[in-house]
C-alpha cells in the first residue's frame, strides 16, 4: 500500500508538447468506439502493473511531431469509490499514483447522452479531482430518437466544461472533439458539489484534517472525504490508517450525524445525485411524449419465458455449430495444406536429420497451431458481437440463477461455455466478470469444460470401446463425458467458493444496456486482438512444445530404421517407461504414457503420438487404422491393452487432467502470478489421477 | 403507506424509494447506481428463472439479484 504523503506528488511529468488524455466513464457509454475512432489502429494493449486490468493506450490521429496526444482508455467503472481492481486503476491513473503511467493532462469524460443521469455521477465525482475536463456526449442519436433535446450550452455552463456531442460509432464529432484536445483552453473547475446544510459543515472539517494530516490539495482532499464519509468499512482506506487524527474525526463525525439521524452512509452520493437532477432539470426537455424504446420491445420477445429461452439456446447452438461445423472447412484445409507443404518437402530434401525437424517439428509444430485459429476466430467473433449488441449481459441475467447455485455470476456462462472451444479464450473472456473471485473461480473451472482439442481423443477411445456403436451410441456417450466435466466444474466451483475462495457475498447488481447496433469493424478488431494474443500466447508454446517433442522422440537415434523401435530407444520412450509403474495402477502402459507427455503441447497430440507409437502411416483423418492397432496392441504377458476399462480410465483422465501447458501460460498471464496455475495444476490433475485409478481399480474388482 | 421490499415486488409494479437496508456494500453499490431515497422504481420483469430481476430507474435498466433487492424498501 502506497504511503499517503506520496499521494499529492504526481510521479511525472510529460513535456508540454506531449498530452496525456485518459477517457473515463461508465462501463457501456461507447468509449471504447471513441477510443478507436481517436486512434484507428495505433493503439497498444498491455497490463497495469500488478493487476490484471488491461491498459490500453494509443497515438491520436492527427498529432504531430510538435504537438503529440496519446490517449489512455480508462477501464470503465461507475463510481471512483475503490471497490473492484477497475476502479482501483482508474482512480490511481486519475490521481497520477499508478507506476510508469504519468498523471493525465485532461480527463475525457465520455457520457451516454441517452442515460445522462447515472453517467454523470461519474463526471461529478471526476470534476473534484482537480484535473480539466471534457465532457462528451456519446451516443447522440439516441437522444432525437427518444424525443429528447438536450441544451449543450446550458449543460456546459451548468457542468463548468465543455461538452462536445459525438456518436463514435458513425464517427460523428470526432474531428470537433480532437480539435478541444488540442486547442481548447483547459482549466479546472473551481465549481464545487452543492452540499446540504447539515452535511456542509462536517465535511468542511474533515478537508480540513486531511489537508493537515497528509498534505492533500484542496481539491483531492475534498473529493477524499466525500467518498470516506460514505464508506462504512474504513480497514482499506490508506488515508485512515495511516492516521489516527483522521479516523477520530471521521468517526466524531458519523456520530454527530448519527444524532441528527443523518445518514451518513448515503449522504454524499444523494447529494451528488440531487445536484445532477437539478441540472439536468433545467437543460434535458422531453418534445414528444416518452414511448417505449425499441430495445424495450426487443427485451419483451428476448426475454419472454418461452422466446427467451427459444432465443438463448438458438444462438448458444448456432455459436456451437459454427465452431464445430463450419470450422472443420477451414480446418481441413489447414491441415491439408501443411501435410501437403511436409510431403512436398520431404520429396524435395535428400533424407537428414535436418529435414526431418523441418518437416516433423517445425511444420507440424506451426500447423499444430494454426489448426486452432479458425475455431478461435469464430468464438472472438462471437463474443464480439454478444458484447457490442448488449445481449451478453441478457445471457448473463437469463443463467443467474443456474450459475448462482455454483457460487458463480451469471456472467461466468459465457467464459465457460467458450470454453468448451478452447479454454484460452474462455479464460481470456473472464475479464468481463468484475469481482475478483467470481472471476478466478472461473478461471480455475474453466479448464474441465471439455474443449474440441479433446474430441479425437474421445473419438478413438470411444471407438475402441465400442467398435459396432452406432452414431447415436457413440453420441449419447461423448454426451456423457461432457457432463463428467461440466458436473465436476459445478463441485469444484462449490468447493473453492466454500474453502480457499471464501469472501463477503458476491453480488450481481448489473446494468442491462439498451440494444446497439454492432460495428463490425469495432468486433473485427476485438477479435484480431484477442487472437493475436492467442497466437502469442498459446502459438508460442504450442511450437516450442512440438519441436521439443519431436527432439525428444528422436533422439538418441536407434540402429534400427522402425519408426516404432526408434520411439522405444527415444528420450521420450524412456520417459514413458519411467511413468509406467506411475500408470499402471490406471490401466495404462509407457505408450499411453508417450501419448500423455504429448499432450502437454495440445491433448489431440495423443492421436498422431499414438499413430507413431504403433507406426501408423500417414492417417490423418481416419481412426480406423489406429483402431485396429489399438485392438491389437496387448501387454508383455499377452493380455490386451486397450481393455474397454482401461479406455473408460483414459477418458476419465483426459477429462479432467490439466495438461494443457498453453492454458497454464494463460492463466498465468490472468491471474497476474504462479500461484494459481500451479494450483489449478495440481488439483485439476491430482483429481484426475484419482478418478483413473478409482475407475480402473473398482472396475477391475467388478470384473469389467 | 405501506412499505415492501422490492424483492417482494410483482412485474409492472412501482413505487418510490424510501430507505435502503442492509450489507453495507451492496447498499453503497446500490446508492452509487442510482438508488437513492425518492427515486421511482418500476419493477419491469423476473429473469426467465425467477432471480434476478429486471428495474428501470432514472431512464435505464438494472438487473440485481431477489437477495439484493431486498435491501430496499419501496413505499407503494
Amino acid at each position: 500500500m502506497e504511503h499517503p504523503s506520496t499521494l499529492i506528488s504526481s510521479r511525472s511529468k510529460t513535456s508540454p508538447k506531449q498530452l496525456l488524455v485518459a477517457l473515463a466513464g461508465n462501463p457501456n457509454c461507447g468509449k471504447t468506439s471513441l477510443f478507436n475512432a481517436l486512434t484507428k489502429l495505433k493503439q497498444k494493449v498491455g497490463n497495469y502493473p500488478g493487476v490484471t486490468v488491461e491498459k490500453k493506450i494509443g497515438r491520436m490521429m492527427g498529432s504531430t511531431p510538435d504537438r503529440s496526444v496519446d490517449i489512455l482508455d480508462l477501464p470503465g467503472t461507475y463510481s471512483l469509490a475503490v471497490r473492484s481492481p477497475d476502479e482501483q486503476v482508474a482512480r490511481d491513473v486519475l490521481l497520477g499514483q499508478m507506476p510508469d503511467t504519468p498523471r493525465p493532462d485532461v480527463v475525457v469524460c465520455v457520457v451516454d447522452a441517452g442515460n445522462l443521469e447515472r453517467n454523470l455521477y461519474l463526471v461529478s465525482q471526476i470534476k473534484d479531482l482537480g484535473l480539466p475536463i471534457i465532457v462528451v456526449l456519446n451516443m447522440m442519436d439516441a437522444v432525437k430518437r427518444e424525443g429528447k433535446v438536450i441544451d449543450l450550452v446550458r449543460l456546459s455552463q451548468r457542468l463548468d466544461a465543455p461538452i462536445v456531442p459525438t456518436v463514435a460509432m458513425k464517427e460523428i464529432g470526432i474531428e470537433e472533439l480532437k480539435k478541444e484536445i488540442l486547442q481548447g483552453t483547459r482549466r479546472v473547475s473551481t465549481q464545487r458539489l452543492q452540499l446540504p446544510e447539515n452535511l456542509q459543515h462536517p465535511i468542511e472539517r474533515l478537508v480540513q484534517v486531511l489537508k493537515e494530516e497528509h498534505g492533500l490539495n484542496p481539491s483531492l482532499a475534498y473529493s477524499e472525504a466525500l467518498i470516506i464519509l460514505s464508506k462504512e468499512d474504513l480497514k482499506n482506506e490508506p488515508l485512515v490508517i495511516h492516521s489516527p487524527a483522521v479516523k477520530e474525526v471521521i468517526m466524531d463525525i458519523r456520530q454527530s450525524l448519527d444524532q441528527q439521524e443523518i445518514n451518513w452512509r448515503s449522504a454524499a452520493i444523494e447529494a451528488r445525485y440531487a445536484g445532477i437532477q437539478n441540472i439536468l432539470k433545467d437543460v434535458v426537455q422531453q418534445n414528444s411524449p416518452r414511448r417505449i424504446s425499441w430495445s424495450e420491445r426487443i427485451d419483451r420477445i428476448l426475454m419472454d419465458k418461452f422466446f427467451g429461452w427459444v432465443f438463448f439456446w438458438g444462438i448458444m447452438g448456432m455459436m456451437f455449430f459454427m465452431i464445430f461445423s463450419v470450422a472443420t472447412i477451414p480446418m481441413n484445409w489447414i491441415d491439408g495444406s501443411f501435410a501437403r507443404l511436409s510431403d512436398g518437402l520431404k520429396t524435395f530434401l535428400p533424407p537428414s536429420e535436418l529435414r526431418d525437424l523441418l518437416t516433423d517439428g517445425v511444420i507440424a509444430g506451426v500447423g499444430g497451431v494454426v489448426i486452432f485459429l479458425p475455431q478461435i476466430l469464430i468464438l472472438f467473433f462471437f463474443i464480439g458481437l454478444l458484447q457490442d449488441t448488449g445481449y451478453m449481459a441478457r445471457a448473463a441475467f437469463i443463467m443467474d440463477r443456474v450459475m448462482s447455485k455454483a457460487g458463480l455470476h451469471g456472467k461466468s456462462f459465457i467464459p465457460l461455455l467458450s470454453s468448451f472451444a478452447c479454454a484460452i479464450p474462455g479464460i481470456m473472456a473472464t475479464r468481463a466478470i468484475e469481482n475478483p473471485k467470481d472471476r478466478l473461480v472461473t478461471i480455475l473451472v474453466a479448464p474441465w469444460m471439455s474443449c474440441s482439442a479433446r474430441l479425437p481423443v474421445y473419438t478413438i477411445l470411444i471407438a475402441t470401446i465400442l467398435p459396432a456403436a452406432s452414431a447415436w451410441q457413440k453420441a449419447g456417450i461423448m454426451l456423457f463425458l461432457y457432463l463428467l466435466g461440466i458436473l465436476g466444474a459445478f463441485a469444484a466451483a462449490v468447493i473453492l467458493k466454500r474453502t480457499i475462495l471464501k469472501g463477503s457475498t458476491p453480488f450481481f447488481i448489473m446494468e442491462m444496456p439498451p440494444y446497439r447496433w454492432p460495428s463490425l469493424r469495432s468486433v473485427i478488431l476485438q477479435m484480431w486482438e484477442r487472437s493475436c494474443l492467442f497466437l502469442k500466447k498459446a502459438g508460442t508454446i504450442i511450437f516450442s512444445l512440438s519441436i521439443l517433442l519431436w527432439v525428444l522422440m528422436s533422439y538418441p537415434k536407434s540402429p534400427s530404421a522402425d519408426i516404432s523401435a526408434q520411439l522405444n530407444h527415444s528420450f521420450a520412450g524412456r520417459a514413458g517407461h519411467l511413468l509406467e509403474p506411475l500408470i499402471k495402477p490406471l490401466g495404462f502402459d509407457w505408450r499411453i504414457g508417450i501419448g500423455l507427455i504429448g499432450s502437454f503441447a495440445a491433448r489431440e497430440v495423443f492421436v498422431s503420438t499414438m499413430n507413431i507409437v504403433f507406426n501408423i502411416g500417414n492417417a490423418d483423418n481416419h481412426t480406423e487404422p489406429l483402431r485396429a492397432a489399438f485392438a491389437q496392441a496387448t501387454w508383455p504377458d499377452g493380455s490386451p491393452l486397450f481393455t474397454p476399462l482401461t479406455c473408460m480410465s483414459l477418458l476419465v483422465f483426459y477429462i479432467y487432467a490439466m495438461q494443457c501447458l498453453s492454458t497454464v501460460a494463460v492463466v498465468r498471464r490472468e491471474t497476474n502470478g504462479w500461484k494459481w496455475p500451479v494450483f489449478q495444476l495440481v488439483y485439476m490433475t491430482g483429481f484426475a489421477y484419482l478418478a483413473s485409478l478409482s475407475v480402473y481399480q473398482f472396475g477391475k474388482l467388478l470384473n469389467f | 403507506m405501506v412499505q415492501v421490499r422490492l424483492s417482494q415486488m410483482l412485474a409492472g409494479q412501482s413505487g418510490q424509494v424510501a430507505e435502503l437496508k442492509g450489507q453495507a456494500d451492496i447498499c453503497q453499490r446500490l446508492l452509487e447506481m442510482g438508488i437513492t431515497r425518492g427515486i421511482t422504481l418500476e419493477v419491469v420483469r423476473f429473469a426467465p428463472l425467477g432471480d434476478p430481476i429486471d428495474i428501470k430507474l432514472r431512464g435505464y435498466h438494472l438487473s440485481l439479484r431477489r437477495k439484493e433487492a431486498e435491501a430496499i424498501l419501496i413505499q407503494t
